[in-house]
């Protein structure tokens, strides 16, 4: 919508450039390097790129919001809005500026709401600040506001904390109250990232909705393509802190013309699993698992209820095959991989390599845990911090015994090492001098270095950039294939789970709604559930379940 | 089996983290709490070697041509020439005589040790301070200033051993309850709650009505109450913990309960713990003072910060004694202050140090 040529436009970027002071001594940081770009009414520019690209940087320098003075920008950085300049504006300028007329959506909706506070409160600050209005108004307003973001029960909801509130629930009030005084210029860093892909979808439709309306500019920090093929006009795609290319979003998935462009658009994770022998032994095979939280109630903590967690669960994995676990969060799908590996209390049947091993105590169980082994999802927390690689992958060697001499065990680690496409000079090393991706080797590496062959998989991919989640992907599915490994693969995005999974489950509320071959439920899924799950994370389409 | 790496960062010999490093850094860049660790250090360190600076007998004597070293052990006076076979005392003008007629002998600085009475005074005891008594002298005659060293030494002391051992026992006690959860932890806690509701204070002094209070004593029923003050703190971190993933990775690789509680919480507790001991070691160094101080504490005649404030609360008109004991305890708590707000500093992540 940039046709009225000769105006300038609302929000004009240009060679921004963001230095953060080194900590103790060392090097400044260069975070954002001579950014520029420029952005209409009405229009939707997505800022694309991975964890550390500087895109976040880039949105929180148009606020000012940045810890100044250990960040600092270049001389000839300019950021202009509506005409006027914000970098080194006045401070009472800015907080004209900021919720008033530029407004922020934030991640991450559990912690950006006051938890103390009400959403009539929270939503009526900014009203009652840039807008004088009488808290009345405010009130009338807030209503408005919150039918305006489809927050279902709008009057009865004023008086209701966050933590009542579910986490779309909770980002429809984040939106509501940057939309509260109608701004010119909409920044939503990541807004759906912690979000389910049911809800992803409905918040995405929210925003394109609200910002046609306004005809309010969109700024979209987003690493999730998907997105931005559906909500921008424009694109810029960034890493280590550069735009390295910009245009309209057809023209660059059509024809990326830079390195780093293609081989993001490449990345995405492709194919499918390997064929595998359908009448291969069973390794893992459940019956009628449930694993219940007691509710107790009451002075004598009487037990009232329970939270089924995993309600009744049957399910086999196949040596050498995956089966995919999908659901959307609170569904029960991580509670049912601890169940299966007996890290948390399950009843039911559940047979190990045709033991059963409900029955079973730790240390009776202590010789399987060598054969069937757990990756979690966030490869920061998985790691301890304090232990070096070394330490951390020959951990379980040690408690096995599975090394006669310190030298054949640094053999086993170094080759776990290899294995998992990290160099062995690493081993002394801590984790936080690797990457997420390279710390998710390190995870695998850990739980490969015992042979086992059946390993659950804990939305191993989720927390990694694109680009790594294709790798590990890749990287999964060469170990399953070199060792006849058996995967329980949990997830919830369902393109890494077409690329790994023979087999899938749909689980709802502890209970399996779906389950079949991944082709056959992908392209014909039966249930509602399963219809509306693919339907938002293939198209993005909101469909009432 | 650890290869050698040729950039591995050493403190003190020890290979540490780079995180470790950024503490330190921290740690250095509070100059106050930088500097008060070196100077709590130093006062420590020479008072750890108190009889070679406050003492009543020579380091060194020569005497016809043989080395004695009566720091460490008593000679009769005989062996001076003298007369008596009981050991010398070298502060006896007859012995000194003795000696210097046929060899010499070194003195430490100060010539009192904290239980030497001078009775060479020019004014009744408590005298003011004077060349040979450098802070003047208590109501029975004693050197102020050797009373201090030896009092700083066994106030510090007591208050390390105090505060190691309630840390380990907290530790253990906060790590199990943190670790295991459930009726083990609330059965511990109520424990704890109607154990720290016992009046330590009365304890002691009915304890000290028919038993004599020494420094063991002392330790051990302190000891009894001292140790809750860590188990709160670790059993958070343990209860935050025994949830993280690499917690549950190390379940999952069967490694056994005791393993997981050393190799992979404990480290998390510690820097709660040793933000911690600082403020520890203050508290049991008050406790004593203020048990000295009301006289239930170390025997009579032990040299004793508390002892001498009570002393200068007898003896206004001595203000020397009020005020010395005073300035030495308000600095020694205020360096230990000091030094724990730099450890709290460091420690925090979210310190910006620039």
């Amino acid at each position: 919508m940039s046709d009225a040529s000769g105006a300038a436009p609302l929000l004009e970027i240009r060679n921004l450039s963001v230095t953060f002071a080194g900590r103790g001594g060392a090097q400044p940081v260069e975070a954002v390097k001579r950014v520029s770009f420029s952005l209409n009414r009405g229009e939707t520019l997505a800022l694309v790129g991975e964890s550390g690209s500087g895109k976040s940087v880039t949105a929180l320098s148009v606020l000012q919001l940045l810890p100044y003075p250990i960040a600092a920008h270049g001389p000839q950085s300019n950021i202009r809005f509506a005409g006027e300049e914000l970098v080194g504006a006045a401070p009472e300028r800015l907080r004209r500026v900021r919720g008033n007329r530029i407004a922020m959506v934030f991640q991450e909706p559990m912690t950006s709401l006051n938890p103390l506070h009400t959403l009539d409160r929270q939503i009526a600050e900014t009203l009652l600040i840039h807008k004088h209005l009488s808290a009345a108004a405010a009130r009338t307003r807030t209503i408005e506001l919150l039918h305006l973001v489809g927050l279902p029960d709008a009057e009865n909801r004023l008086g209701a904390y966050p933590h009542q509130l579910s986490g779309g629930q909770r980002q429809r009030v984040m939106i509501a109250m940057a939309i509260a005084n109608e701004p010119d210029l909409l920044i939503a860093d990541e807004p759906t990232t912690a979000l389910d892909v049911t809800i992803q979808a409905h918040i995405l439709e929210l925003l394109k909705d609200l910002r046609d309306r306004f005809g309010m500019a969109l700024l979209l920090i987003t690493h999730d393509l998907t997105i931005v093929r559906k909500m921008a006009d424009q694109v810029c795609i960034m890493t280590a802190g550069e735009i390295v290319e910009a245009g309209p979003t057809d023209e660059i998935f059509a024809h990326p013309q830079h390195p780093y462009t293609r081989r993001l658009l490449a990345a995405e994770p492709k194919g499918l699993a390997a064929p595998a022998d359908p009448t291969a032994p069973e390794m893992m095979a459940a019956q009628e698992v449930k694993v219940w939280f007691p509710i107790r109630r009451g002075l004598l903590r009487r037990v009232g209820g329970y939270v089924k967690a995993v309600d009744g669960v049957s399910l086999a994995v196949r040596t050498g095959t995956t089966l995919g676990v999908v659901g959307e969060s609170g569904s029960g799908k991580t509670t049912l991989g601890l169940a299966l590996l007996r890290l948390t209390e399950a009843e039911g049947h559940i047979r190990f390599a045709s033991t059963d091993i409900v029955m079973l105590t730790q240390r009776q169980l202590r010789p399987l845990r060598r054969q069937m082994q757990v990756v979690f999802q966030d490869p920061y927390s998985s790691l301890s911090p304090r232990l070096s690689v070394a330490q951390i992958v020959e951990e379980g060697l040690k408690v096995h015994r599975l090394a006669a001499s310190a030298a054949e065990r640094r053999r086993l680690i170094e080759t776990a090492l290899v294995e998992v496409g990290l160099d062995p000079e690493g081993a002394e090393r801590y984790p936080h001098e690797f990457s997420g991706g390279q710390r998710q080797r390190i995870a695998i590496a850990r739980a490969l270095v015992l042979k086992p062959r059946f390993i659950v998989l804990d939305e191993p991919t989720s927390a990694l950039d694109m680009s790594v989640q294709a790798q590990i992907v890749e990287l999964l599915r060469e170990l399953q294939a070199r060792h006849g490994l058996a995967y329980l693969f949990i997830s919830h995005d369902l393109r890494v789970v077409r690329a790994l999974a023979h087999e899938i489950l749909v689980m709802k509320d502890g209970k399996i709604v779906e389950a079949g071959a991944t082709e056959q439920v992908m392209t014909a899924p039966e249930h509602p559930y399963t219809r509306a799950l693919m339907a938002a994370a293939f198209d993005l389409a909101a469909v009432p379940a | 089996m650890h290869r050698s790496e040729p950039n591995a960062d050493r403190f003190l010999g020890i290979r540490i983290s780079p995180l470790t490093r950024r503490r330190l850094e921290a740690f250095r860049r509070n100059r106050r709490g930088f500097w008060s660790l070196w100077i709590f250090l130093a006062l420590f360190v020479v008072t750890l070697f108190a009889e070679f600076i406050a003492n009543d007998r020579p380091i060194l004597v020569r005497y016809e041509g043989g080395w004695y070293f009566p720091v460490f052990t008593d000679y009769p006076e005989t062996t001076f020439g003298g007369e008596f076979p009981t050991a010398a005392d070298y502060r006896d003008p007859a012995v000194q005589k003795l000696i210097s007629a046929k060899g010499w002998m070194v003195w430490p600085l100060i010539p009192f040790t904290f239980d030497t009475i001078n009775y060479d005074l020019p004014s009744p005891a408590p005298s003011p301070p004077s060349i040979v008594n450098w802070l003047g002298t208590d109501d029975q005659g004693r050197d102020v200033l050797a009373r201090l060293i030896y009092g700083f030494r066994i106030s510090v002391l007591f208050g390390l051993t105090l505060t190691a051992l309630s840390s380990v026992i907290g530790v253990a006690a906060g790590a199990v309850q943190g670790y295991f959860g459930g009726f083990l932890d609330l059965g511990f806690q109520r424990f704890i709650e109607i154990w720290s509701g016992l009046p330590v204070l009365y304890l002691l002094i009915i304890m000290a009505s028919f038993i004599e209070p020494n420094f063991w004593w002392l330790l051990g029923l302190m000891l009894l109450f001292s140790w809750m003050g860590l188990v709160d703190v670790v059993r958070a971190e343990f209860l935050r913990a025994r949830n993280f993933d690499y917690v549950r990775a190390a379940r999952a690789l069967g490694v056994s309960d005791l393993t997981i509680i050393l190799r992979h919480v404990l480290p998390n507790a510690t820097v709660a713990t040793i933000t911690f001991l600082p403020f520890i070691l203050n508290g049991s160094i008050t406790t004593l003072t203020s048990l000295d101080f009301l006289g239930f504490g170390l025997p009579p005649g032990s040299p004793s910060l508390g002892e001498l404030l009570a002393q200068g609360k007898a003896n206004l008109q001595a203000p020397w004694l009020g005020l010395t004991a005073f300035f030495v305890l308000a600095s020694m708590l205020s360096l230990l202050i000091f030094v724990g707000e730099a450890v709290r500093d460091a420690f925090d992540p979210r310190k910006v140090v620039l």
